[in-house]
């Protein structure tokens, strides 16, 4: 442990932020870098508990104590080796991980948890500024090959353990740019695109062979990936997003959050698109879902210029503290202020879409909403009782609406058809829980396209138990 | 040699149970009464007796009262009573000297009886002896009990004519010594399946034994000789025993030949084997070989330790040695380190220190060869001797003062044996010899110092290593690393910690991961191997307070002919230490004297995992080490360095221990050095195992290059490489000193191959081919998955995939996901604290679901296990209800101080509410606990917890019990003490513990006045005088033998026993000890169910069990296996909060429950109601499995082991082999096996009755009274019982000064005045025993000699030992002197004594203790408060102050004045002669006081002072 009473001292601080007016200018991460002093404090803050509930929140299983310890102690290279020993992008995770670590932190019980997240970015960001960071040869190479489909989180951690294991391995991306989600999903203000870009470089210094624009099963063939490999991993995602079907879905103004992220992020990193642009400068603007993409849709708008954005809410308000339904060190559904919203917004809770409104033309004018009133059941103590409040019906008035409701599965057509994989009820692909393995021999999958949307971290770990399971496999074999 | 123990009257052999009879030990009272001109009268025996009968209460009894543990005495040969007797059989004896009696205990059998003297017949023809013929010994049997009866031995001594060609008596003797051993040898075969046997009591020409399976009292009338006045001896040396169990054993009935032993030899395992491995170099002059062949082996299995020890002294008194000086070889004093020690004294030790290992643990040993009688102490000196020496020529010695009442008048000096020390009367020159005198002979009767000069090398002189080692680079390093299983939690947490501070690193709460034999990652050896501890039977020792006792120095070489003296055996190589680094290593590689040579043998074997591979290295190393012995090597390097990718290493246990039997069983190991130079040894139970297990030195070349390495990359402070390879030595050295003293063994010596250890889950050939003798119960792995294990580790190493430049995390000393199982995981915790908290018991049910599911595995040994029905099922409705169930529950003893007073009041309050019981733990209580709340709460904690700190015990404390706790021992960390930092001590806690604020408390080992299992029956007796109407209690922690020490327990009237696990919780304590001391419960559990019903002991006593539990189905196996209650204390902690952060040592428990700051103790969330939740559901979840299993009480379910059986479908590969049949044995018994009989406590006929008597109507009215009695040695704890009915009434205050006094003559027993309260004042005249003001709370004490005796008090000693321990208040006055550890733990009380023995005011928190004479060594060792004054006018202090924790200065005006007048008093009181001389010349008296001030206190107080000014 670094310091016995470092918590009793020090109190939780995360680095300050630009100001809203600056950050709003551009699309640059706006989270300044704290002192050295301030990374001491609070790694101080870890009570190196007897069992770290931090490593058990985290689906990656990040050695926690460990190296906020050796951030104490300002062994940097240390707390490096440990913390790549468990998640291979530090970088991404220190970013945009939702930090199910912070909320099982031990002093959270009856304080506030340690900044784990700030301190993995700083680690990380350390050991590249420093140079202790950097790629390492594979130490063996066997003649197998393993091709992965898809080049999101789960992807690249597969790719990423695959090679040094010393598999030869290609991933293949249907887009233009490696990185999936990462690299279309997110904006830049949330993580650089030059952050994605050091990786996949890397990546390729390492050996592992990247095929951009190979959209397997439309330009490149199912079969000749099977002759090809001798495993083949599906971490192609869960895109099929969640619509909102109710009258005038039809309006011309409506748009599937991803649909605008991935536009704007082209836009930004100067990468031609063909489709129409989407663009909120001027624009009264709705958000429709709560979850990380509704604000990343937020903070986009507001970068492009909208007049006013509207982020509106099925669901009640959610308490700005545990509750007994949440207990420490459950993950709680806590009310969010992103920093999206910090930049503008109006929410509203407890508002149920009816229609959309369109003119004659079919362009958008607005949304009928009506006022919900939720009532907690009383056995789970959850918020599941749901009744229209009579006569609450109005029309908020909007030019774009966003809808960041989710996504339901992988997409079915095309690869997923061709290889004849399994579906589980949900439309996921069956990868035999423990093992990562489909129907198909030799065919694996991880990540969203397996487990259904969920977190970046939770694919890294897919990513990396699913090469864990090929490697298995090989062994098996010879 | 004794041939008749250990056969099976009551069928209950040792394979089945768990009970063994290694186990067994015993304790006692001992003494002699002797003529020191060897003038021989009948009185003399008959005094003897009557001493031996005054002992009475030290011995035991078991089951029925009239069947004792034994008892005996030895006396010359009464050749006018044989005479005459032996001429009504029909034999003519010659003259006294000319013929050898034999003492014979035959079988009852009358067929095995004469082919027994067939063979003696024919033997004593093949020796040319000459049979006299045999006279049946007349005995009167009507008063003994069956049992003792249904083994009784037809008893006949046996004559022998000495032959004409044997010059002397002794060469008599010799002879009849060989014949002895030989015909004992030849009648093992013949009386195989006898319950008696053959035993030779005593074979010589010079002495006699009578004993037998008898009470002390029984002795005079059994034997009808004893009471002829024709017997006639100049001396009789008696022996009365308290064993530990009940078997019928006449033969283990001491006197022994040679010696009378009260004591324990904790090392004997390894003594056994020493004595083993080097029988076949035996050479002397005195035997011809035919002769030795006829007389060895010495020994033979079943004996009892102190038989063995008698055997041995039997062998070296003929070979040639006189008895002392065998006596100072078998049990040297404490010479290394002792700069006072004469020089020729040493050179003697340090000479025999290379041909023998001391036979170490507390003895007070009585010896005679029939001419010259004596006595010695170890050098601990934990046994009382007391003796007197009259004016008439008599000399007693015995384990207490007055056991024989002698004329004061007559008395010319009074005297107790000091530690080390020796006593001998010299009957033929008439003369008392005193220690020096007797060492000096002996000790310059050779040119030792010479000897040792010329032969004897240093490690530091051996010249420089021929070769130099090439040092591991970092990338082997992390191989090897790798290879031998080292994780970073070894690395960082262990190895890093005693680089940097140089001590072994400090852990808190219980250890909750898988035992060795359980768990799924690969394991080092040594983790299979429990170490094992002193309990009741012996005490551990303070290696850190009391250090001048201990030593590490290891020699090399030198073990030669132990028959004979020769100045080659001192030609050996010394260590101080047995951790050697390279350079030393590679100096004894290339050694080279002209005749000693060493020998590196490579411990590799073949990893391609086939099986027998290891099996075939093994043999093939035990081969080499064989060929290098022929060979001439006198060093045996066992090399784990040479391991590849082909070749792994042998785990360096196996491979040293294999190698150290396999020479045993040639004979030749005593002629090598066995050297280790290994990898896989980083932590201290490492070291341990290696030494334990027969390694002389250790190099462990890969924790220093781990050292190194952590040094290159800078993870030190520290700049000094040195520095840090000292400071991991010295935590080695420090943790192994531990280790030995917590067995209460001293000395690396002895430590040496004494196999201390207890090994779970290793199968049979294992431990028969490399840990022969080594303890094993359950079985489990064998060779090949040894191997598969470390193979796991070194195909890790090796494995070509995936680089990864970190080692594995480790995870088992914090939990860490996807590694090590932890029972309280994020989970369990979890789902813990919410059922509890939210009254949910179908979130309980997800908890134990998981908790007993172990995640599909075991990972306990309850978890091997499965309920099986052996009767209908019952509705629940019929079991007895959850109220009821719940009483039985108890929490945890822990103290207000280790625990916040939130967390600790909480638990009360939740106990109290179910009827159940909480523990004060060893911190005291608040008085304001006492006072029920408005609300009808209670705080106070029905347990009260007596241990070795005593903190807070008084009269009062112990008054508010419903049951006091004698806690022997701790699961988390059993023999070692405790400390509480002067932090946490604030001044409640210090108020509570009757210390000072800010000064810190140290709980020592021991209990000062527990060294045995007598004075464990005295502890229980005075507290059970201290208050009658509390169940008694004595806690004790599994292990191998806790059944036989529980049934001593249940012999000494406890009414309660407690058997902790292995793994319960702890404040603080070394890593090590949590994880590898003890035993789990469910071995010691039902060895102590199935022992006592062996003893007919259960019915008195209720068992309970504690350890680990969390559920229902704990409870229901532990009651299957013999619990009637059960302890639950870090289960309810994580109901009240608590969350395993395993910091409790440091204060910052962040939830407010192990700390006690302020601000910490304000974020307790605790409630009682969680707690009566969580019990709750602990109670509905037993009952229904019982109703599953057809039980309708707990107490009908009591030892039903038949409804478990062992699970059969673990599938894990190491899980095979265990065998837990001997852990589900059940015993048949009529007696019932639950707790249904009532103990005597004995307190009936005390002279504190009498007292209350006289006292009743002050008592009534406050007023004062005056009264007088005669008192004697068998009055003991006198006043006590007074002292509670006054406490009743008048509280912790008591009475008024000296309303309640009594005048005493006479010797008092022990425990005179034990935790009298203020108001009653005890004048006694004559002397006292130990333990004198016990616990004192207020009394007054004045000891004072007769009046008409004319000895000089200040030189005689009057008081024993560990007088006034714990004592809180109260005043004592001494006109004499006192024995060892005086004052110990004194935290308030004032005394005036006139010279006091060793380890004076040790551990003393408060209090003021003046001594007006001499003090003995270790005067004020770990002394943290109160002031001492030593009145030095022989300027000896300074020598004997132990200076770690106090200052020596010159006293100030005020001292002078409270020091004047003191001793003013002293001599009012007591009439002190030197008092008043001291008073008369003040002025210069008064210059030589000296004030021993401890540093912490005086900083304390000063503070204190300068807040007031």
């Amino acid at each position: 442990m670094g310091k016995t009473d470092g918590f009793l001292l020090y109190e939780r601080e995360l680095p300050s932020k630009l100001d809203v007016e600056k950050r709003l200018k551009d699309y640059k991460e706006f989270i300044q870098k704290p002192s050295d002093q301030q990374l001491n404090c609070q790694s101080a803050r870890c009570m190196d508990c007897g069992v770290p509930f931090c490593q058990n929140g985290c689906p990656l299983g990040n050695l926690i104590p460990e190296f906020n310890e050796a951030v104490y102690k300002k062994q940097w290279q240390k707390a490096y080796q440990i913390l790549i020993s468990t998640n291979n992008f530090p970088e991404f995770t220190g970013r945009i991980c939702p930090a199910p670590c912070e909320s099982a932190c031990v002093l959270g019980i009856n304080d506030k948890a340690v900044t784990i997240e700030e301190i993995e970015k700083n680690i990380v960001e350390m050991a590249f500024e420093q140079g202790f960071a950097k790629p390492r040869l594979p130490k063996l190479k066997t003649d197998k090959k393993v091709a992965v489909v898809g080049s999101g989180p789960a992807g690249l951690a597969a790719a990423y353990q695959l090679n040094q294991m010393g598999y030869t391995t290609t991933v293949f991306e249907r887009d233009p740019e490696i990185g999936g989600l990462l690299r279309f999903g997110i904006p830049d203000f949330k993580l650089d695109k030059n952050i994605v870009e050091r990786r996949v470089q890397w990546m390729k210094e390492e050996g592992i062979e990247f095929c951009t624009g190979i959209h397997v099963g439309v330009n490149y063939a199912v079969e000749e990936l099977n002759r090809n490999f001798d495993a083949i991993v599906l971490a192609t995602g869960s895109t099929v997003p969640k619509d909102l079907v109710i009258p005038n879905r039809d309006a011309k103004g409506i748009y599937f959050a991803m649909d605008f992220l991935k536009q704007s992020n082209k836009k930004v990193s100067g990468i031609p698109f063909e489709e129409e642009e989407i663009n909120t400068k001027g624009k009264k603007v709705v958000v429709i879902g709560g979850g990380d993409t509704g604000s990343d849709c937020i903070g986009t708008s507001n970068r492009q210029g909208a007049e006013v954005v509207y982020q509106i809410y099925y669901k009640p308000m959610q308490p700005t503290e545990r509750d007994e339904t949440m207990p420490w060190p459950s993950y709680p559904a806590l009310l969010q202020i992103t920093s999206s919203h910090e930049e503008g917004c109006d929410r509203m809770w407890s508002v149920n879409s009816k229609e959309f409104v369109k003119d004659e033309n079919g362009t958008l004018k607005g949304i009928r909403l009506v006022e919900a009133e939720w009532t907690k059941d009383s056995d789970e103590g959850k918020w599941n009782l749901y009744t229209e409040k009579p006569a609450s019906e109005f029309v908020l008035e909007c030019d774009i609406i966003f809808i960041a409701l989710g996504y339901t599965h992988v997409e079915h057509k095309g690869l997923v058809e061709a290889l004849d994989i399994h579906l589980d009820p949900k439309g996921n692909l069956i990868g035999n829980n423990k093992e990562y393995k489909t129907n198909q021999d030799k065919i694996f999958t991880c990540g969203d396209a397996r487990k259904g949307q969920s977190l970046v971290v939770w694919a890294i770990a897919e990513g990396r138990q699913c090469a864990e399971k090929i490697n298995e496999f090989f062994k098996n074999k010879s | 040699m004794n041939t008749t123990q250990k056969k099976n009257p009551d069928n209950f052999t040792k394979n089945q149970g768990l009970y063994e009879p290694e186990f067994e030990f015993d304790s006692c009272g001992v003494g002699f009464v002797a003529n020191i001109k060897g003038v021989k009268s009948y009185k003399i025996v008959s005094d003897a007796i009557t001493m031996l009968e005054n002992m009475e209460h030290r011995g035991a009894t078991g089951y029925e009262s009239n069947t004792g543990d034994g008892a005996g005495i030895q006396i010359q040969i009464p050749h006018e009573l044989l005479y005459d007797e032996a001429l009504n059989v029909g034999i003519d004896l010659p003259e006294s000297g000319y013929y050898g009696v034999g003492m014979l205990f035959f079988s009852q059998n009358n067929f095995i009886r004469e082919e027994c003297k067939e063979v003696i017949a024919q033997s004593a023809e093949k020796l040319h002896l000459k049979i006299l013929g045999y006279r049946p010994v007349p005995v009167s049997n009507i008063d003994l009990g069956d049992l003792a009866k249904s083994v009784e031995p037809v008893m006949e001594m046996l004559f022998i004519e000495r032959p004409f060609d044997l010059d002397t008596e002794k060469d008599f003797e010799r002879k009849l010594f060989i014949f002895k051993n030989y015909i004992s040898h030849q009648m093992i075969s013949i009386t195989n399946n006898d319950p008696i046997g053959f035993y030779v009591a005593s074979f010589s020409c010079k002495k006699l034994i009578y004993k037998g399976q008898l009470r002390s009292i029984q002795v005079r009338n059994y034997f009808k000789d004893l009471t002829n006045p024709k017997i006639r001896s100049a001396f009789g040396m008696v022996h009365s025993r308290f064993a530990t169990n009940t078997s019928p054993t006449w033969s283990l009935a001491q006197p022994f030949r040679f010696l009378a032993h009260n004591g324990e030899i904790n090392t004997l395992g390894g003594n056994l084997n020493w004595l083993r491995s080097s029988e076949k170099m035996f050479q002397s002059p005195f035997f011809t070989p035919q002769e030795m062949d006829m007389l060895l082996p010495l020994t033979k299995p079943g004996q009892s330790d102190s038989s063995y020890l008698d055997n041995m002294v039997e062998l070296l008194y003929h070979s040639g040695r006189s008895l002392p000086h065998t006596m100072m070889m078998l049990i040297p004093e404490a010479w290394d380190g002792h700069e006072q020690m004469e020089h020729y004294k040493k050179d003697f030790y340090e000479f025999h220190a290379c041909l023998m290992e001391p036979w170490d643990g507390p003895a007070s040993i009585s010896f005679t060869d029939g001419d010259m009688i004596g006595a010695t102490l170890d050098r601990n000196g934990l046994r009382p001797s007391r003796y007197c020496i009259t004016s008439d020529d008599l000399v007693i010695m015995a384990s207490e003062s007055g056991a024989l009442s002698v004329d004061p008048q007559k008395i010319i000096k009074r005297g107790h044996l000091q530690p080390g020390k020796m006593f001998l009367v010299d009957m033929k020159k008439g003369t008392i010899i005193s220690d020096d005198e007797l060492k000096k002979e002996i000790c310059t009767s050779k040119p030792y110092r010479e000897w040792l000069d010329s032969m004897r090398i240093n490690i530091t002189e051996l010249p420089n290593p021929k070769i130099r080692f090439n040092k591991l680079q970092t990338e082997d390093i992390f191989k090897y690393q790798k290879a031998f299983g080292y994780s970073r939690e070894d690395l960082d947490g262990v190895i890093k910690e005693m680089a940097s501070h140089g001590k072994e690193p400090i852990g808190s709460m219980g250890f909750d991961v898988p035992l060795a034999v359980l768990s799924e990652k690969p394991q080092h050896l040594s983790s299979y191997f429990k170490q094992l501890f002193a309990q009741v039977t012996n005490p551990p020792i303070d290696p850190i307070r009391e250090k001048l006792v201990m030593s590490l120095t290891t020699i090399i070489g030198g073990n030669g002919n132990l028959l004979e003296e020769d100045k080659n055996f001192a030609h050996s190589i010394k260590l101080e230490n047995p951790v050697i680094n390279n350079n030393q290593l590679e100096k004894l590689r290339s050694v080279d004297t002209g005749r000693f040579q060493a020998k590196t043998i490579y411990t590799y074997f073949n990893a391609r995992g086939k099986e027998g591979e290891l099996k075939k290295a093994i043999d093939r190393i035990c081969r080499y080490a064989v060929d290098a012995v022929d060979d001439g090597f006198e060093v045996i390097i066992l090399s784990d360095r040479s391991l590849d990718s082909q070749h792994a290493s042998i785990p360096s246990l196996l491979a040293c221990s294999a190698v150290h039997h396999h020479l045993i069983r040639k004979g030749i190991r005593r002629k090598i050095g066995l050297v280790m130079e290994v990898g896989d040894v980083w932590e201290v139970h490492h070291f341990a195992t290696l030494l334990g297990f027969g390694a002389t030195a250790i190099n462990p070349y890969l924790a220093l290059a781990s050292i190194r390495q952590m040094f290159d990359e800078g993870a030190f402070e520290e700049e000094d490489l040195v520095k840090l390879r000292d400071n991991y030595k010295k935590a080695v050295g420090d943790g192994l000193l531990k280790i030995f003293s917590k067995m209460g063994v001293s000395t690396l010596q002895s430590y040496h191959g004494a196999q201390i250890f207890e090994i779970i889950g290793l199968n049979k050939l294992v431990v028969n081919t490399c840990f022969t003798g080594a303890v094993s119960r359950i079985e489990g792995i064998g060779f090949d998955e040894i191997a598969k294990e470390a193979l796991l580790k070194h195909q890790d190493a090796f494995k070509e995939d995936m680089e990864n430049s970190l080692l594995d995390t480790g995870g088992i000393y914090q939990w860490r996901s996807n590694n090590e199982y932890h029972q309280f995981n994020p989970q369990s915790i979890h789902l813990l604290q919410q059922s509890a908290w939210n009254n949910d018991y179908d979130v309980f049910k997800k908890y134990s679901r998981l908790v007993n599911q172990q995640m599909g595995k075991a990972t306990l040994l309850r978890g091997l296990l499965e309920f099986k029905n052996d009767r209908e099922s019952i509705p629940l409705e019929e079991v007895e209800p959850i109220e009821s169930i719940m009483k039985r529950f108890a929490t945890g003893a822990m103290s207000f101080g280790s625990i916040s007073w939130e967390a600790h009041t909480t638990l009360a309050i939740a106990m109290n509410r179910i009827g159940a019981k909480s523990n004060t733990g060893e911190g005291g209580e608040d008085e304001a606990r006492y006072a029920p709340e408005k609300n009808g709460d209670n705080l106070r904690s029905s347990i009260k917890q007596v241990a070795s700190g005593r903190f807070g015990v008084t009269a009062r404390y112990l008054a508010e019990a419903d049951e006091i706790q004698i806690k022997m021992a701790q699961g988390a960390k059993p023999g070692e003490g405790g400390q509480l930092s002067g932090d946490k001590v604030d001044s409640w806690i210090g108020k509570t513990r009757h210390s000072t604020p800010g000064v810190g408390l140290i709980s020592p080992p021991p209990h000062h006045d527990i060294y045995s299992i007598e004075d464990l029956a005295q502890l229980i007796f005075d507290l059970k005088n201290a208050n009658r109407h509390a169940r008694l209690s004595v806690k004790l922690v599994s292990k191998a033998g806790v059944g036989t020490i529980a049934s001593g327990v249940a012999k000494a009237k406890a009414d309660h026993i407690l058997i902790s696990g292995y793994d319960g919780g702890t404040g603080a304590s070394p890593l090590g000890s949590i994880r590898h001391t003890g035993l789990p419960w469910e071995l010691g559990l039902a060895e102590t169910h199935q022992t006592l019903i062996k003893n007919k002991l259960r019915q008195r006593v209720t068992l309970q069990v504690d350890g680990q539990m969390k559920t229902g189905r704990d409870l229901a196996i532990a009651t299957l296996l013999g619990a009637e209650e059960w302890g639950i204390a870090t289960s309810a902690l994580i109901v009240e909060g608590c969350i395993l952060m395993r910091k409790c040592h440091l204060n910052t428990c962040p939830v407010g429950i192990a700390t006690q700051k302020e601000e910490l103790r304000k974020k307790f969330k605790g409630k009682a109601e969680h707690l009566v939740n969580y019990f709750r559901f602990l109670a509905m979840e037993v009952r229904e499995i019982m109703a599953n299993l057809g039980f309708r009480t707990i107490d009908e379910m009591v030892g039903q082991s038949q409804c478990l059986e062992r699970k059969t479908n673990t599938t894990f590969w190491k899980h095979q082999g265990i065998d837990l049949s001997r852990v589900l044995y059940k015993i048949k018994t009529d007696l019932p096996v639950i707790k249904s009989e009532d103990q005597d406590a004995g307190l009936g006929n005390s002279i504190s009755w009498k007292m209350v008597e006289a006292a009743q109507y002050a008592l009534q009215n406050n007023t004062s009274m005056e009264a007088g009695f005669d008192i004697k040695n068998t009055d003991r704890t006198v006043g006590t019982i007074l002292s509670h009915e006054l406490t009743k009434i008048y509280k912790s205050e008591g009475m008024n000064e000296n309303s309640l006094l009594f005048n005493f003559k006479g010797t008092a027993g022990q425990s005179f005045g034990a935790f009298c309260n203020k108001g009653i004042t005890m004048r006694l005249e004559g002397d006292a025993n130990d333990y004198l003001g016990k616990g004192l709370s207020g009394a007054q004490l004045m000891i004072f000699p007769h009046k008409e005796a004319i000895i000089h008090a200040n030189e005689n000693s009057i008081v024993g030992n560990v007088a006034l321990y714990g004592a809180t208040s109260g005043k004592v006055f001494i006109s004499g002197m006192a024995g060892e550890r005086f004052a110990v733990r004194n935290s308030g009380a004032t005394a005036v004594v006139e010279g006091i023995g060793d380890h004076g005011c040790e551990y003393m928190t408060g209090g003021k203790v003046i001594v007006l004479g001499g003090v003995g060594r270790n005067f004020g060792a770990g002394m943290s408060g109160g002031i001492a004054y030593v009145w030095d006018v022989n300027k000896t202090l300074e020598y004997h102050f132990n200076p770690d924790m106090a200052d020596l200065e010159s006293i100030t005006e005020e001292d002078k004045e409270l020091i004047f007048n003191l001793i003013k008093e002293h001599s009012e009181n007591t009439g002190s002669t030197l008092a008043e001389y001291i008073i008369s010349d003040w002025d210069n008296s008064c210059k030589h006081f000296t004030k021993v001030y401890p540093r912490e206190y005086k900083k304390v107080i000063e503070n204190q002072i300068n807040d007031i000014t």
